[in-house]
C-alpha cells in the first residue's frame, strides 16, 4: 500500500494526499451547488411562467410600461427618506447612548435615572414602531400646536427617534457589558474616575464591538422611514401608493422595493463583511 | 347524431330553466354564484354611501343603488350576497370574489386597462373643506386663492393626482390612508384645506367636525375635476354589458335620481371656485 502520491506524478505544484482529497471534496460540493442553483432558477423561470394567472400577475407587477412612466416619481420621492433617514440616524445615536449610559449607572442615588430607561426602553420596545409614529405624529401636533411646530415631518421623525433609540440603546448596553472586567479593574487600578473609564476605555471597546449589529439597524431604519407616510409625509411608498390607485397596478411598488433594494444591499453587505473581519479577529 | 343532438337541446332547456327562476336573460349563468348576486364594498363602508357599514340593509346611496341593478338583472334581495374588499383586492390579478364592486371607484382610463367599468352611477365634483378654526375659510375661492393651502387628501382617492395636476398647490400635498386620517390631520392645523368628492365633504362638515366648512367645489368642466363613479368588474366579465343596460334604464325613468335625492345632500348652496382668477 505504500507508494507515491498519485497527485505528485508530473504536477507543476505536489499535493498531499488530503489536499488532493479536500480539493476533490471541494470541487464536488461546488459542482453540486451550482447544479442545484440551476435547478431551482429553472424551475422559477420555466414554471412559475406556466401558472395559468402568470400573464395577469405579469401585467399587475411587473409592467414595463407603468414602471417606466412612474420610476422618475417614485425616485425624487425616496429622496424624501433619505433625508428623513440622516436627520434621525445622528439624533436616535446620541438618544440611544444616553439610554445606554442610564441604564448602566450603579450610583444608588442616581436609581431614579436607571429605573426611567428601564421604562422607556421596555415600553418603546413593546410598542409596534408603527403605533407610536401614529400616537406621536397625530396626537401631539393635535394638542394645538401652532405650524410649522406640528408639522408631521418632525413628529414622524421624533416618533422613529423614540422608538429606534429604545433598541439601539440594548445594543449599546450589551456593548458595554461585554467588555471584561479586567478592562474595568485596569482602568481603575490606573486611578481613572468613573466617568473617564467609560470615555477612555469601556466605550471606544463597546461600540466597535456593536458596529455590525448597528449598521443592521441602519437599514431596518431606512426602510421604516416610509411608515411616515401613514401621517401625511409623501415619500417613496405613499408615491408608489397613489400610482397604484392611479393605474390600478402594483407594479409601482415592485419600483420601490428595486430603489429599496439598490439602497440597502450595500450596506447588509458591508455589515456582513465587518461581522466576518470581527469573528476573523475572535477565532485568530 | 339525432339522439345527440336532441340530449344537448334537452340540456339547454333544463339550463335556462334552472336560471330562469331567478336571473332575467342578460344575467344568467354570467355571475360568480348560480342563481346569486356578488356585490363587493369597502370594509368598512363609509356614509353616504352606505348608512352604518351595513349594506345588507340597502340603506345609503351605493347600498339603494346595488339593490336596485340586482333588481333590473332579476336578483331580489334574497339573491344578493355582499363581501368587503380594499381597493387593492379590487384591482389585484386573480379571480374575483365578487360580480361588481362599488365604493366611489372613479372611472379613469389608466384603471380601465386592468378592470372594467360600468357607465357611472353617479358624477360629482370636488370640494375644498377647510376649518374656521384657523382663519383659512376666509380664502377665496378662486383658483389663485386655493393654490395658496397647504392641501391633505386620501392617497387612494383621484384627489392626489387632481391637486398635482390642475390645482399646482405651492406647497407639497399630505396623503392619508382613509377620510377619518385626512380629517384628523385638518383638524390637528397640520394641513390648511383638505379635499373630498363633494357628498363626502357635505358629510363631513355636517357630521364629523365642528368648525368644518366647504370653501368650494371645483367647477364641472375642469379636466379630471367631475368624478364619475363606475362599478368595477373583472377584465371581460360579461355582466358588464347587463349592468350597464340596467343602469342606462334607470338613469332614464328616473329611478337613479330618486335614489339621489334620497340619500345624497344637495350641494346647491356651495359655491363653486372660479378657475380664471
Amino acid at each position: 500500500m505504500d507508494k507515491t502520491p498519485d497527485t505528485a506524478r508530473g504536477e507543476p505544484r505536489a499535493l498531499t494526499r488530503r489536499q488532493a482529497y479536500e480539493q476533490k471534496a471541494r470541487r464536488k460540493s461546488l459542482l453540486i451547488a451550482a447544479l442545484s442553483s440551476a435547478f431551482a432558477i429553472a424551475l422559477l423561470v420555466v414554471f412559475v411562467p406556466m401558472a395559468p394567472g402568470w400573464e395577469a400577475v405579469q401585467r399587475s407587477f411587473f409592467n414595463w410600461n407603468v414602471l417606466v412612466k412612474t420610476f422618475p416619481k417614485l425616485l425624487s420621492a425616496f429622496t424624501l427618506d433619505l433625508i428623513l433617514f440622516f436627520a434621525a440616524a445622528p439624533a436616535i445615536f446620541f438618544l440611544a447612548l444616553v439610554i445606554a449610559l442610564m441604564r448602566n449607572v450603579t450610583r444608588p442615588a442616581l436609581y431614579p435615572l436607571k429605573l426611567f430607561a428601564i421604562v422607556y426602553i421596555d415600553v418603546l420596545r413593546s410598542i409596534p414602531v408603527i403605533l407610536t409614529i401614529y400616537l406621536i405624529g397625530f396626537g401631539v401636533p393635535g394638542l394645538g400646536l401652532l405650524p410649522p411646530w406640528n408639522s408631521p415631518y418632525i413628529w414622524g421623525s421624533v416618533a422613529l427617534v423614540l422608538a429606534y433609540a429604545a433598541y439601539i440603546a440594548e445594543v449599546f448596553r450589551t456593548g458595554i457589558e461585554s467588555i471584561h472586567e479586567s478592562q474595568r479593574s485596569a482602568a481603575r487600578s490606573l486611578g481613572l474616575s468613573e466617568t473617564s473609564m467609560m470615555r477612555y476605555v469601556v466605550l471606544p471597546q463597546a461600540i466597535r464591538r456593536v458596529v455590525p449589529t448597528l449598521v443592521n439597524f441602519l437599514v431596518a431604519l431606512l426602510k421604516d422611514v416610509a411608515l411616515l407616510s401613514f401621517i401625511g409625509p409623501v415619500e417613496v411608498l405613499r408615491q408608489a401608493g397613489v400610482y397604484k390607485s392611479l393605474f390600478a397596478n402594483f407594479t409601482p411598488y415592485v419600483g420601490a422595493a428595486i430603489i429599496f433594494l439598490v439602497a440597502t444591499i450595500p450596506a447588509i453587505r458591508f455589515a456582513d463583511y465587518l461581522m466576518a473581519k470581527q469573528n476573523a479577529q475572535r477565532t485568530r | 347524431m339525432k339522439s345527440i343532438s336532441l340530449k344537448i337541446a334537452a340540456s339547454l332547456v333544463a339550463a335556462s330553466f334552472a336560471f330562469s327562476v331567478s336571473a332575467n336573460e342578460c344575467s344568467s349563468g354570467k355571475t360568480l354564484a348560480d342563481g346569486m348576486l356578488t356585490i363587493a364594498t369597502g370594509n368598512p363602508a363609509y356614509y353616504p354611501w352606505v348608512i352604518d357599514d351595513a349594506p345588507e340593509s340597502g340603506q345609503g346611496f351605493e347600498a339603494a343603488v346595488a339593490y336596485a341593478v340586482a333588481d333590473k338583472l332579476g336578483y331580489d334581495k334574497a339573491h344578493v350576497t355582499w363581501v368587503r374588499t380594499s381597493f387593492d383586492g379590487a384591482i389585484q390579478p386573480g379571480a374575483k370574489n365578487f360580480d361588481f364592486n362599488l365604493q366611489q371607484f372613479s372611472i379613469l382610463p389608466e384603471r380601465a386597462e386592468v378592470v372594467d367599468f360600468s357607465v357611472p352611477y353617479y358624477t360629482t365634483t370636488k370640494a375644498v373643506v377647510v376649518t374656521s378654526a384657523t382663519g383659512k375659510d376666509k380664502t377665496p375661492a378662486t383658483l389663485s386663492g386655493v393654490k395658496g393651502l397647504k392641501f391633505g387628501a386620501g392617497a387612494g382617492l383621484s384627489a392626489a393626482t387632481f391637486l398635482e395636476n390642475v390645482v399646482k398647490p405651492t406647497a407639497s400635498t399630505l396623503l392619508y390612508d382613509d377620510v377619518a386620517n385626512t380629517v384628523a390631520a385638518l383638524q390637528a392645523n397640520q394641513v390648511d384645506a383638505v379635499i373630498f368628492d363633494l357628498p363626502t365633504a357635505l358629510f363631513v362638515t355636517a357630521v364629523q367636525m365642528d368648525n368644518g366648512k366647504i370653501l368650494g367645489q371645483f367647477p364641472t368642466d375642469v379636466n379630471d375635476s367631475p368624478d364619475h363613479f363606475g362599478m368595477v368588474f373583472a377584465k371581460g366579465n360579461p355582466l358588464k354589458s347587463c349592468v350597464d343596460t340596467a343602469l342606462t334604464e334607470m338613469k332614464s325613468d328616473g329611478t337613479l335620481a330618486a335614489i339621489e335625492d334620497k340619500w345624497l345632500a344637495s350641494g346647491a348652496g356651495v359655491p363653486v371656485i372660479d378657475m380664471s382668477k
